[in-house]
C-alpha cells in the first residue's frame, strides 16, 4: 500500500515537472523565435541609424542602451517603430530632436519581434514581447494618429 | 636559361612585386603626353586630378581646393536628413576622424547633395551634434550642378535626386581617398567596417609616400 502511494506520488511529481518543463521550453522557444526574427529585422530597418551595438550616433541619433528609458517607455516603442517619432526625447541625459522615420507597412508580429530584440539586447533584459502585446500597445496610437 | 640567371631574375621580380604593394594605385582616367626635352622625346602620364572648386562650409566660410593643397583627404557625399546609409557612413567616418584628429596633413570633405535644405547653419548643427569641432572635417555646400558634376565626373560617385527614394536623394556610400596632388588613390565602401579599416591603413601608407 505504502509502496503504491510512493509510486503514485513520484508519478505526480514527474508529471507536474514535465508539464512545467515543457511549458518553459515552449516559452523559451517562442522567445528565441521572436528574438532571432527581431535581430534580422533590426539589421534591416534600424541598424543603419542606431548602430549594430545600439550605440546611436553622437547627439543626432539616440542610443538604445538607456535601460531605464526603455523600461519606462516599453509600451510606446511599438508605436514609435510603426508611426515614427517627431517629438524630442531625453535619452542618457541628452536631448535628441531629430525625426525618426515611420515603418507603416510592418505587421504587428514584426514589430513585436523588434521590441523583443531591442528590449533584450544592448544591456536591456525585459523578456518576451509578443504579438498580443504589440496589438494592445498599437491600439491607442492608431486612434491618436 | 641557366640556373645562374633564373635566381637573380626571380629575386628581382619578387622584389619589384613587393615594392608595388607598398604604394597605392592611382585611379581614374589618365592620358599620355609626349613632349620634347633637350631634343629627346619624353612621355609623361597625366593622371586625373580634382579640379578647382569653391564651396561654403559649416562656418559659412568659402572653402576651395587650396584648403586641401598638400594634404591627403577623404571625400564623401551625404545629406543631413538622410535616413538610409548616411548615419552608418558617418559613424565610420568618425573613426577616421578620431584616428587622424589634429593631423595637419589630413582632412575630410563631406559634400551635401541636398543643396535646398542643408544650409551652413544646418551643416553646423549636424557637425556639432556629431561631435566635430574646427575645420579638419569640412561639411560643404554648393550649387546642385557644381556638387553633382564634381561627384560624378571627378570623384566617380553616383548621386541624384529621386522623389521616390527615402529622403528624396540617392547616392553611393563611397569614401574617396585623394592624395596631396589631388589624384584619386582609393575608393572604399563607407558602410562597411572592414573597408573603412583598410582606408585608415591606406591613409598611413599614403602619408608616408614621398613626392616623386
Amino acid at each position: 500500500m505504502s509502496k503504491r502511494r510512493i509510486a503514485g506520488f513520484l508519478f505526480c511529481i514527474t508529471a507536474v515537472c514535465s508539464v512545467i518543463y515543457s511549458c518553459q521550453s515552449e516559452n523559451d522557444l517562442n522567445y528565441a523565435r521572436y528574438y532571432t526574427n527581431g535581430k534580422k529585422l533590426y539589421d534591416l530597418h534600424c541598424q543603419n541609424c542606431h548602430g549594430s551595438d545600439g550605440q546611436g550616433l553622437g547627439k543626432l541619433i539616440p542610443p538604445l542602451t538607456d535601460t531605464t528609458f526603455l523600461k519606462k517607455h516599453k509600451s510606446e516603442i511599438a508605436c514609435w517603430i510603426k508611426h515614427g517619432v517627431s517629438d524630442s526625447m531625453l535619452v542618457n541625459n541628452v536631448l535628441y530632436a531629430s525625426e525618426m522615420p515611420a515603418n507603416p507597412t510592418l505587421p504587428d508580429i514584426d514589430i513585436a519581434a523588434l521590441v523583443t530584440y531591442i528590449t533584450n539586447t544592448f544591456g536591456n533584459n525585459r523578456g518576451l514581447y509578443d504579438v498580443n502585446n504589440a496589438a494592445t500597445d498599437l491600439k491607442p496610437c492608431i486612434i491618436s494618429k | 636559361m641557366n640556373l645562374r640567371l633564373i635566381i637573380p631574375v626571380s629575386c628581382f621580380l619578387f622584389l619589384s612585386c613587393n615594392q608595388k604593394s607598398e604604394k597605392l594605385p592611382i585611379l581614374g582616367n589618365r592620358e599620355a603626353v609626349t613632349r620634347t626635352v633637350d631634343g629627346k622625346t619624353v612621355t609623361d602620364t597625366i593622371y586625373q586630378t580634382i579640379p578647382s572648386f569653391s564651396f561654403v562650409n559649416q562656418d559659412n566660410k568659402v572653402v576651395t581646393e587650396k584648403d586641401f593643397r598638400n594634404k591627403i583627404y577623404v571625400a564623401d557625399f551625404f545629406f543631413t536628413s538622410c535616413p538610409s546609409i548616411c548615419p552608418v557612413m558617418h559613424r565610420n567616418m568618425l573613426k577616421v576622424y578620431d584616428k587622424f584628429k589634429d593631423n595637419e596633413d589630413v582632412k575630410i570633405a563631406s559634400h551635401t547633395i541636398d543643396y535646398k535644405y542643408d544650409t551652413p547653419e544646418k551643416l553646423k548643427e549636424y557637425a556639432t551634434k556629431l561631435g566635430i569641432e574646427g575645420n579638419q572635417w569640412e561639411f560643404l555646400r554648393g550649387s546642385r550642378d557644381s556638387v553633382y558634376t564634381l561627384a560624378e565626373r571627378n570623384y566617380l560617385v553616383a548621386v541624384n535626386e529621386d522623389a521616390n527614394a527615402p529622403g528624396g536623394y540617392i547616392h553611393q556610400g563611397w569614401f574617396i581617398l585623394v592624395d596631396k596632388q589631388g589624384r584619386l588613390r582609393g575608393a572604399y565602401d563607407g558602410t562597411k567596417e572592414d573597408q573603412v579599416s583598410k582606408l585608415m591603413g591606406d591613409m598611413e601608407t599614403l602619408l608616408k609616400e614621398t613626392d616623386e
